[in-house]
């Protein structure tokens, strides 16, 4: 555990004076800003930033994750001539980061809510897009990481992780109605259930839907949602299988690196 | 000392060390040469585990590596390319590495002073030329004194007068009974420094002796010449 907190202290002191992260912060606070000051209504700023988070977070974190591991690697193979387990480097390397970038977009997207006193407005609703935010960098941050612990190929790694979150941010919905139109006649809420979990950024959107109890008006996996398990009983699995999103790449790919030939 | 045996190592179907057996002695420089893909480079990553073996052992200091990490404390390894995080410092990096290596004896002032690297520590990595990053490299590899130093193609980004300090600074090491490990293609780099001489090619040792055996069994003066003939002997007709 010493041996990770060394890694992960430099890793962060790294990343946090990348330009990228101080950009990355930069436009979170003027979504926000610009939000909140075009915008009289809180209920429909929280909307469009969380449309923002699921769309933004994902890609930044993929593309992010993906070059910061390709860069790394003849320092990888540097930190791993030296006398460090593999587990620990890779978790330094992990936790230093997804805690940099997390905490960019914390910062961000935080700020005007301060500067515009709005905190307090939709105390709830502000959490739920701050962990949302959080939880979405951790998981395509681990995905990122394993496509890059698997594939060497740099341009091939990146166009994997572009791929993956094309599917998933976009395309993914598009696959869905297609499923309900061709399963129409079948009783589907609990494929749609399935489908959701799935899919880590539908999660996210859940999750925030669940919070705001607009579950019914935001689409049918919402509704299903909502009918299913309640709003606090789908908050909590939603936010389980997001949990899960992390750890499972995280496992697998931590695993190989064990193994890995560099 | 480190002892190879019947070392394998296959990336797939391709099988780039055949059945290498060879033991590296303290006090003794030993070059491993051979062509570009001749499997150099993975025998020094299989000595510091960066490959998993296909099959054979490997023993440093006469315990085996395997499954195993703290061997490396005894391992100052300087790689072919240097890339380090571009926004820490040589500073940072070499505090870290120390931290790592839970040492409180090391020596890098001297080694600072001959590459004249005290203004250069402050600066991020982004900020700095190739060959200052070769000589950071150095002084993490020697700062640590351990008993085995690899050197994978060290002199290759460094100026005459840091790669003349360097060549000086390896020779001292010998002095000192360490074992010493380097790739080169610069044959008079190679026999300036070197006692012995492995030569790889396709993955196995078609050559190991000393320097001056290679020399007296091709009758040349230059072990670039010896090199070049035992190159063009092995290959096939």
């Amino acid at each position: 555990m010493k041996l990770v907190k060394e890694i992960l202290f430099y890793e962060i002191h790294n990343t946090i004076r990348s330009k990228w992260v101080a950009f990355y912060t930069a436009f979170f606070f003027f979504v926000g800003y610009g939000l909140f000051t075009f915008s009289g209504d809180v209920s429909k700023a929280y909307i469009s930033l969380m449309n923002i988070i699921i769309l933004i977070i994902p890609l930044v974190a993929i593309i992010f994750g993906s070059i910061y591991f390709y860069n790394s690697r003849e320092f990888i193979e540097m930190m791993l001539s030296q006398p460090i387990d593999r587990k620990s480097l890779y978790r330094g390397i992990f936790l230093g980061t997804s805690i940099p970038i997390s905490a960019g977009f914390a910062v961000g997207f935080s700020l005007p809510f301060f500067l515009f006193g709005k905190v307090n407005d939709q105390f709830g609703g502000f959490l739920v897009l701050l962990l949302m935010g959080i939880l979405l960098t951790f998981i395509f941050i681990a995905l990122s990481f394993l496509i890059s612990v698997r594939q060497d190929d740099k341009a091939k790694g990146l166009g994997i992780a572009i791929f993956i979150w094309l599917v998933l941010a976009v395309a993914y919905d598009g696959i869905v109605l297609l499923l309900i139109y061709l399963f129409q006649e079948y009783p589907l809420e609990q494929s749609m259930i399935a489908l959701t979990i799935l899919n880590p950024i539908d999660l996210g959107r859940i999750l925030f839907l669940m919070k705001f109890n607009i579950a019914a008006l935001m689409g049918y996996t919402g509704a299903v949602f909502q009918k299913f398990f309640g709003d606090s009983l789908g908050f909590i699995i939603s936010f389980l299988a997001l949990a899960a999103w992390i750890i499972i790449p995280f496992f697998f790919s931590s695993r190989y690196f064990k193994r890995k030939d560099f | 000392m480190i002892t190879i045996k019947n070392l394998q190592k296959n990336f797939g179907k391709v099988s780039v060390l055949k059945n290498i057996n060879v033991t590296f002695e303290e006090g003794k420089v030993t070059a491993v040469v051979g062509p570009n893909g001749s499997g150099k480079t993975t025998l020094i990553k299989s000595i510091l585990g960066l490959v998993k073996l296909s099959a054979g052992t490997i023993e440093v200091n006469g315990k085996s590596i395997a499954d195993d990490f703290a061997y490396r404390n005894s391992i100052g390894y300087m790689p072919q390319t240097a890339r380090y995080p571009e926004n820490l410092t040589g500073n940072e990096i070499l505090s870290l590495i120390r931290s790592i290596r839970h040492l409180n004896d090391y020596d890098d002032d001297e080694l600072m002073k001959i590459f004249n690297l005290e203004k250069e520590m402050e600066k991020p990595f982004k900020n700095l030329s190739g060959g200052t990053k070769q000589k950071i490299s150095t002084l993490i590899a020697f700062a640590f004194n351990p008993k085995i130093i690899i050197l994978d193609e060290p002199t290759a980004g460094l100026d005459p007068v840091s790669s003349s300090y360097f060549k000086d600074l390896v020779l001292k090491q010998k002095e000192l009974k360490k074992t010493i490990l380097l790739t080169s293609h610069l044959m008079n780099d190679v026999q300036e420094l070197s006692d012995e001489i492995v030569f790889l090619l396709d993955g196995e040792i078609k050559f190991h002796g000393s320097v001056q055996s290679l020399l007296e069994d091709k009758n040349e003066t230059k072990l670039e010449r010896a090199v070049a003939e035992l190159m063009t002997r092995s290959l096939p007709q």
